[in-house]
């Protein structure tokens, strides 16, 4: 089979992807989603917060993803559920499976992997202990929970206070269980701060930071954990050890983007976000391979997703009519606090008037500093900020007149300025 | 009243019930756990040892021995994964060159054949990841890695179809003689046999002095791993052990039979026979000792770790043979090199049983048994031929491993069938992958409900209270 765009993965991401190179023209598009519905992780969260800034209201996830999905639908988009992809290669052969259609190779023009994300497991953070049940992903945890109408557990504790953690304290506590408390590793949450206030203040439950589960207890069902302060080397100190009662300990300790699929085609990773490295069309290492959402890095908010995604929709199509411009590269360099950026790398193809945003991450909290890209040394964006914190994705926005400087020029840096020593 | 009555489906459990399923007997097995394989045969090294350690002239030696040369043809006949890789006992200084030459000695007195004192540079020709610090090594080529949990299913589908009757949740309480045999007391429920194969690994003392003058006593020696992630896999691709020491062969690394890297065990005597935890102390441990062999071993590739408990006897080998009390029979004390000597050991168990029941072989005997189909290891035709079958192959249920719904079917379907999360894992590897059941759990939990029609809340991870949900939601 033949297919000029194929798109990997029918979530926020994929949705957004496949309606944008629509409206770009390209009619000759799949969606390849391995759920029995379109709609990705947004299926199972049913709490409210989604689309404040692309519909300026809120939804639940659900809601915003169905909107997403109702775009496909009226556009005579084709996508199959149920249908796992199972390999892409260099040549842009995709592979899937399905119970209809069996195995299935399809040659594509372009491909845009949008597989998100999955959960840090227990065994990556090394907790010692028991090997029975009564621990869970946050997200695992989630989806029992919202989408099966299982109730995984009484008394909680949540290890790792990213969102997905913070949102299911609050869950769990609707469903009538106790959590008892939010043990984060690091001095400082890697979760929204919205989420702090509505899911833990509001229901008085203790976040600790510094603190780590050291060891699990339990024959068959997890009984108890024991918690402990850690040190400045991260290292828990033995004699702060305390142990809660629970039956039940969710793990939300980070997402590492799902790169199976883009390992297998042999496109180069970034150890810092695990994701892709693309460039400021979303195109990766191999040419006509884009990848785009929480699989090309880890968002906080789906409304950054869908406009990425976007973005990379738009190109994939352009691609596919006027194959890869044959230009310069320049490498966008991080500094001072900043993690990363994407995309980083910048094509000097020329084209001043296409939208360009930079999104980043910082390695800290730290307090009225100023994000600032320089081009050859100049300043072409300053940006102040009153606290930057590694939970909250920044992002910048470029005029036609600071692209036209940064992809005029012969180094790009983006630093965080004012940065206390 | 049944001929015969096996205490405990581990490895040699398993093992003894197939070979006695040669011959016309009723034969009952009982284990106290919701599976087989779910003591030390599931949490070991999986090495199928040369044999150069055990002490010349030990049981442990002859059946160690004696297993090794089984394998591949065992392999085969009972589909499950083995891989003759070899073994390198890996020396870092001047001084272990004495204790080389005689674990060489040691081993052609008990019959290894091909084995080879290397240099640290010839080590590093064959594997390149291997510390600079080494300086020479003893090369086992006969040694191999085995999947155990899958070589005890094996052996416990292939006897099921021979019939072999299997009882779980059935923990033996006591063991009475009677006048014709004895009464086996689990519970409520006591069953009786004419003969009693004692195989309950860490408890075989126990359920020795049930019965015996002569007692036993079994410390356990806890070992913890950690395994890395099967990107890792090129690590090694041979086992590579240090020099042993009083408490046993030493830390390791070895790739398993499925490709991961597995890196333990340490020994630690403990009471609890019931302990598998594990703890940070001893898996930093493991995780330092082994940097020794491999120094750029990744911590982050960590994907699970778990812990398992040898039954190391006073005794100092393993204790095999009809016991004082005519009709019981003892598979005690079976430590490591147990896994490569369980095939062996059951032969000669087998054969002795048979001998003084007077059984005779069966005509219709089954000798082989089939896999599940594995569709992550098949190629793209094969995998189409499958689905068009049986359209469930089409649906993938674990993604890190690849594994479809209608092996997880199977899993549960077939003679002695999974009936937990653990069970389902062992005999297909879903959730076992890097992300350790996070996907799959939900669904597993849902085809277990639909295939043992029973309820989300009765569906548990190892049997036992290790139920994974506690109701429906409000
Ligand atoms: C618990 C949680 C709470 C959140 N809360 C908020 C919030 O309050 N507000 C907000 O704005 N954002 C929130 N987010 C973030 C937002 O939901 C995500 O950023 C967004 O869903 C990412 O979109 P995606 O399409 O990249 O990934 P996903 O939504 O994960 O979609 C990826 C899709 O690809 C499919 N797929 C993957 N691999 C394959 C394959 N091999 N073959 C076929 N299909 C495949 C998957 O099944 C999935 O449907 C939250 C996220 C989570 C997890
Ligand atoms: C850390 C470690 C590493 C090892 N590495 C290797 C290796 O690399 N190579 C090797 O050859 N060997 C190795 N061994 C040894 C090998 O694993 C064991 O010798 C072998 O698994 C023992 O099998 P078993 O059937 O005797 O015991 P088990 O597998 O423990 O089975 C005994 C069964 O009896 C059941 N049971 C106990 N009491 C009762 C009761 N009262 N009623 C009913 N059922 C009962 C238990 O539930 C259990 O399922 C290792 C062992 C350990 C612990």
């Amino acid at each position: 089979m033949n297919k000029n765009l194929v798109i990997v993965g029918g979530g926020p991401a994929g949705l957004a992807c496949a309606i944008s190179a629509y409206d770009e023209g390209e009619r000759d598009i799949l969606i390849l989603e391995r759920e029995p519905e379109l709609g990705g992780i947004l299926n199972q969260c049913i709490h409210n917060g989604f689309g404040l800034h692309t519909f300026k209201e809120e939804l639940t996830g659900p809601e915003y993803a169905y909107r997403y999905v109702k775009g496909v639908e009226e556009r005579g988009i084709e996508y199959k559920t149920e249908a796992t992809v199972i390999d892409v290669n260099a040549q842009k052969q995709v592979t899937y499976v399905s119970k209809r259609d069996g195995l299935v190779t399809i040659d594509a023009k372009a491909v845009v992997l949008c597989c998100g994300c999955r959960e840090r497991p227990r065994g990556a953070i090394n907790i010692a202990g028991m090997r029975g049940s009564g621990i869970f992903s946050a997200g695992t945890a989630q989806k029992l929970v919202n989408v099966e109408g299982l109730s995984v557990g009484k008394n909680v504790v949540i290890l790792g206070s990213g969102d997905i953690g913070l949102i299911m304290a609050r869950r769990m506590t609707f469903e009538g269980a106790n959590v008892k408390a939010v043990v984060e590793l690091m001095p400082y949450s890697s979760g929204l701060n919205r989420n702090i206030v509505q899911c833990l203040n509001d229901f008085d439950i203790p976040l600790l930071f510094s603190h780590t589960v050291v060891q699990v207890h339990g024959k068959g069902r997890l009984c108890g954990v024991t918690i402990a302060q850690v040190d400045e080397n991260l290292r828990p100190k033995m004699d702060t050890a305390k142990y809660i009662e629970c039956d039940t300990l969710l793990l939300s300790v980070g997402l590492l983007p799902e790169n199976e699929l883009a390992k297998n085609a042999g496109v180069v990773l970034s150890s810092v976000t695990g994701g892709g490295i693309v460039d400021d069309s979303m195109m990766t290492s191999q040419e006509g391979i884009f990848v785009c959402g929480n699989v090309l890095h880890v968002h906080d908010l789906v409304d950054f997703v869908s406009q990425e995604s976007a973005l990379a929709g738009q190109r994939a199509v352009q691609y596919i009519r006027n194959g890869a411009p044959n230009c310069e590269k320049i490498t966008i360099e991080t500094k001072n606090g900043i993690r990363y950026c994407v995309p980083s790398i910048l094509k000097k193809d020329g084209d001043f008037t296409s939208a360009l945003s930079f999104k980043m991450r910082v390695s800290n909290v730290f307090k009225k500093v100023t994000l600032t890209v320089f081009a050859d040394g100049v300043v072409v964006l300053a940006k102040k900020r009153p606290i930057v914190t590694p939970g909250e994705m920044e992002n910048v926005t470029f005029t036609p007149k600071q692209i036209e400087q940064l992809k005029t020029a012969s180094s790009i840096q983006v630093s965080l300025e004012g940065v206390e020593k | 009243m049944r001929d015969i009555i096996i205490i405990g489906g581990g490895v040699v459990g398993c093992a003894v019930a197939r070979e006695l399923s040669r011959y016309k007997a009723s034969i009952l097995l009982l284990e106290k756990g919701n599976d087989v394989a779910v003591g030390a045969s599931k949490a070991n090294s999986g090495i199928v040892h040369g044999g150069h350690d055990a002490v010349n002239g030990s049981k442990k030696a002859y059946f160690n021995v004696m297993g090794n040369k089984m394998f591949d043809q065992l392999s085969k006949e009972l589909d499950f994964p083995f891989v003759r890789n070899g073994s390198l006992v890996l020396n870092f200084g001047e001084e272990g060159n004495k204790t080389l030459c005689e674990l060489l000695e040691r081993g052609v007195k008990n019959g290894v054949e091909g084995l080879e004192i290397l240099t640290g540079d010839q080590v590093r020709v064959m594997e390149p990841n291997v510390s600079q610090e080494v300086v020479s090594a003893l090369y086992i080529p006969t040694g191999g890695i085995v999947s155990p949990y899958e070589m005890t299913i094996a052996y416990a589908e292939n006897a099921s179809v021979n019939g072999v009757e299997f009882k779980f949740n059935q923990t033996v309480q006591s063991v009475k003689p009677t006048s014709n045999g004895f009464d086996v007391v689990c519970g409520e429920n006591t069953y009786q046999a004419k003969f009693v194969i004692n195989c309950a690994g860490i408890f075989s003392d126990e359920i020795n002095n049930m019965v015996c003058q002569k007692k036993i006593k079994i410390v356990p020696r806890k070992g913890d791993y950690v395994l890395l992630d099967n990107a890792y896999s090129n690590i090694c691709s041979k086992t590579l052990f240090q020099l042993p020491d009083a408490m046993g062969k030493g830390i390791l690394v070895t790739p398993t039979a499925h490709g991961n890297i597995l890196v333990g065990p340490t020994a630690l005597d403990i009471d609890d026979k019931e302990d598998v935890d594990t703890t940070a102390k001893q898996l930093d441990k493991a995780y330092t000792i082994a940097t020794r062999s491999v120094p750029n071993l990744p911590r982050r590739a960590i994907i699970t770790q778990f812990a398992g408990l040898r039954a190391h006897g006073d005794q100092g080998d393993f204790v095999i043979g009809e016991s004082q009390q005519k009709g019981f029979y003892n598979c005690a004390c079976i430590e490591s090199p147990g896994l490569t000597s369980a095939p062996a050991i059951a032969v000669h168990v087998a054969g002795e049983v048979a001998e003084k029941l007077s059984l005779t072989k069966k005509e219709d005997f089954v000798a082989t048994r089939k896999g599940i189909p594995q569709f992550s290891r098949l190629d793209n035709e094969s995998r189409q031929r499958l689905i068009k079958e049986n359209p469930l192959f089409g649906k993938i249920v674990c993604r890190c491993e690849m594994v479809t719904e209608a092996e997880i079917v199977m899993a549960i379907n077939r003679p002695v069938g999974a009936k937990d999360l653990d069970g389902i894992k062992r005999r297909t590897r879903s959730g076992m992958g890097r992300c350790q059941a996070g996907f799959c759990t939900p669904r597993l939990v849902e085809i277990l409900q639909r295939e043992l029609n029973v309820q989300a809340g009765e569906v548990t991870k190892c049997g036992g209270d290790s139920v994974i949900v506690v109701g429906r939601t409000k």
